[in-house]
């Protein structure tokens, strides 16, 4: 039985309070806690980001909104905090990269076998596979520059092997533009996926773009400018899935019951038990602003909100290892290409798309030179030589 | 399973998965590690230098006589030696917090003797802020040995301030503090003597017997604490 969002009402926006020691509680464990926890911790924080995001352009443009928006706001803000301050100090800018890319991979495949319209599984499945090949290439930057082991992060739970290749991920901008679902009849879960994984690719995007330059190492410092750039792409790509004939209202609203559902998933799958119950805690404040918007989308749209939102949530995003659905994707659409809103085989990509991406490589590819010649081993590529119980396994 | 999940043997059959599918995929492409070190080669080669000192820009550091390139070098280490006994200061301001709250309790030092080394850091500071104004320079400035030795050093505050580390994981980080210290303090009382400046090497050479101390300290209250979980 999925939560009824219409008879659930949650804490009243005026009852949302914090104080600085609420917001900056004991962080997760980086070594005990369990990785889908550190997943949940980073995806929730980049729905945060884009309900403020979202928020800011919302009040530029409509000026009877700004202070119901600025009250929702800025409980908003301090739920990021909350959220992403749990992060700990111990996690270093490139494990909580890792991190990133396993929840771009985790979550977008749960997200792809759950969509409900197949051209949008698609959209997703094309976009996993990229993240999927990040992650080898950081891993292999972790492990020859940092001497890290990238399963310490991941847990076992998500493979370390080449995807589509990220060299070749680079497209002309008229190849990122996708369909758009339809806001009259997509199903509302289409929705859901829609603004979630839009919102976790643009914290991507800004959290590389803002420890890119933190990096000595030259190498690191291209292999972060060239995966920024991916992340700006999959942010074009995820935004032009979302109709923009939407309302500003209509558009606030599905932001709201998003974070509803990602809340209620992430309290459904928690098994820290402190760390759940910020999750209910903030369900209780998302069912609260949900319904504070639900209310003013009444009187300045003078329609239902059921129009829009389902009854009761859908199945929430399930936190758990993808492998062999990730693997099958690997194996049947790697050689896939985007032409226009259309995915092709690789032969029939767009000229443009292809001279976009020699020019951009012409001086050479960090993302190769990172990875030339890596195989994840565990405890390392430097473990190599050594039997099989030296390494543990 | 309770604890630490980091190792492969956390869910040996998944890991069983993870290291096949590896190792069946193998890397995109040939070659290893020496097509990014190429890359290094290449920005390295650039000759970009982290900073300069006060009127020496990086520059014109070859059209300096020697006398000029001798004081830049002593004023860049004192500019080092500098920070880091301000940063030394702060990192056992850090540690008393954590050993005023977790309390004295079992072998390990007493509040009294942290404060002293506290307090012998500052006054090395103190000194070397008078050692750089003797010799014209500003001990103001953050010199590039002073700024590469605050980004090597720069993992020990995040030991000493998270409040979740132990006393002894907190030894540890002051004991690569003390090793460096000590080794810089060795360096400037050989430089100054180089130099001639005979009275500021007596000066640093008593700074080098506290610092001295301070490893000994370290170390033996580390290897106590270590020895009694044992």
């Amino acid at each position: 039985m999925g939560l009824d969002i219409f008879k659930e009402k949650g804490t009243s926006l005026d009852k949302q309070k914090f104080t600085w020691r609420e917001m900056v509680q004991p962080p997760s464990s980086k070594l005990d806690d369990d990785a889908f926890t550190r997943v949940r911790i980073i995806l929730m924080n980049g729905l945060e980001s884009e309900s403020i995001r979202f928020s800011h352009a919302c009040a530029r443009m409509n000026r009877d909104l700004q202070e119901p928006l600025a009250h929702v706001r800025r409980v908003e803000q301090h739920q990021q905090t909350m959220v992403n301050w749990l992060l700990p100090a111990d996690l270093s800018p490139l494990e909580t990269t890792i991190g990133f890319e396993q929840v771009a991979i985790e979550v977008t495949a749960s997200v792809a076998e759950r969509e409900p319209d197949e051209y949008m599984a698609q959209v997703y499945r094309f976009g996993l596979l990229e993240d999927f090949d990040h992650m080898y290439r950081f891993a292999a930057l972790y492990d020859r520059m940092g001497g890290g082991d990238a399963n310490n992060l991941l847990q076992n739970y998500t493979d370390i092997m080449p995807g589509r290749p990220t060299s070749v991920e680079h497209r002309d901008p008229s190849d990122e533009l996708r369909e758009h679902y339809e806001k009259n009849t997509a199903e509302p879960l289409t929705k859901l996926h829609a603004v979630t994984i839009m919102a976790a690719e643009n914290q991507t995007h800004d959290y590389y773009m803002t420890i890119g330059p933190m990096f000595a190492d030259p190498v690191a410092r291209q292999l972060y400018a060239e995966i920024a750039s991916i992340e700006e792409q999959h942010t074009t790509q995820y935004e032009s899935i979302i109709d923009a004939n939407e309302t500003w209202m209509e558009k606030w609203l599905m932001h709201e019951a998003m974070e509803v559902y990602n809340y209620y998933g992430c309290s459904e799958y928690e098994t820290n038990p402190r760390i759940k119950k910020i999750w209910d805690r903030c369900l209780d404040y998302e069912l609260g602003h949900l319904h504070y918007v639900m209310e003013l989308f009444k009187k300045v749209e003078n329609r239902d909100p059921a129009e829009l939102l389902p009854e009761t949530l859908p199945e929430p995003i399930d936190f758990a290892s993808h492998r062999e659905f990730v693997r099958a994707t690997l194996e049947n659409e790697v050689d896939l290409r985007a032409s226009g809103a259309d995915f092709v085989d690789k032969s029939e990509e767009p000229e443009r798309s292809i001279a976009y991406r020699e020019q951009l490589n012409s001086e050479g590819s960090p993302s190769e030179a990172v990875a030339a010649g890596y195989t994840w081993m565990p405890g390392t590529e430097l473990t190599a030589g050594l039997s099989a119980k030296g390494k543990g396994a | 399973m309770g604890g630490n999940r980091t190792g492969v043997q956390t869910a040996p059959e998944m890991a069983e998965e993870l290291i096949a599918g590896a190792a069946a995929a193998g890397p995109s492409m040939d070659g290893g590690p020496e097509m990014a070190d190429a890359e290094r080669a290449e920005y390295i080669s650039k000759g970009f230098p982290v900073g300069s000192l006060p009127g020496l820009a990086f520059a014109e550091e070859a059209k300096a006589d020697d006398e000029t390139i001798g004081m830049a070098v002593f004023l860049d280490k004192l500019s080092e030696r500098l920070a880091f006994e301000r940063m030394g200061t702060r990192l056992y301001d850090a540690f008393l917090v954590k050993c005023e709250t977790l309390g004295e309790e079992g072998v390990g030092p007493t509040l009294a003797e942290v404060e002293e080394i506290r307090d012998e850091e500052h006054r090395h500071f103190l000194l070397l802020n008078e050692a750089v104004t003797e010799l014209g320079g500003d001990p103001t400035v953050k010199s590039p040995c002073a700024d590469v030795a605050a980004v090597a050093s720069l993992g020990i505050m995040q030991v000493l301030t998270d409040p979740r580390t132990t006393v002894t994981q907190c030894l540890q980080a002051l004991l690569t503090a003390e090793l460096t210290d000590n080794a810089g303090w060795e360096m400037l009382i050989d430089v100054a003597e180089e130099l001639g400046h005979s009275d500021l090497s007596e000066r640093f050479t008593d700074a080098l017997t506290n610092e001295q101390n301070h490893l000994l300290n370290v170390q033996t209250w580390l290897s106590d604490r270590v020895s009694a979980k044992l």
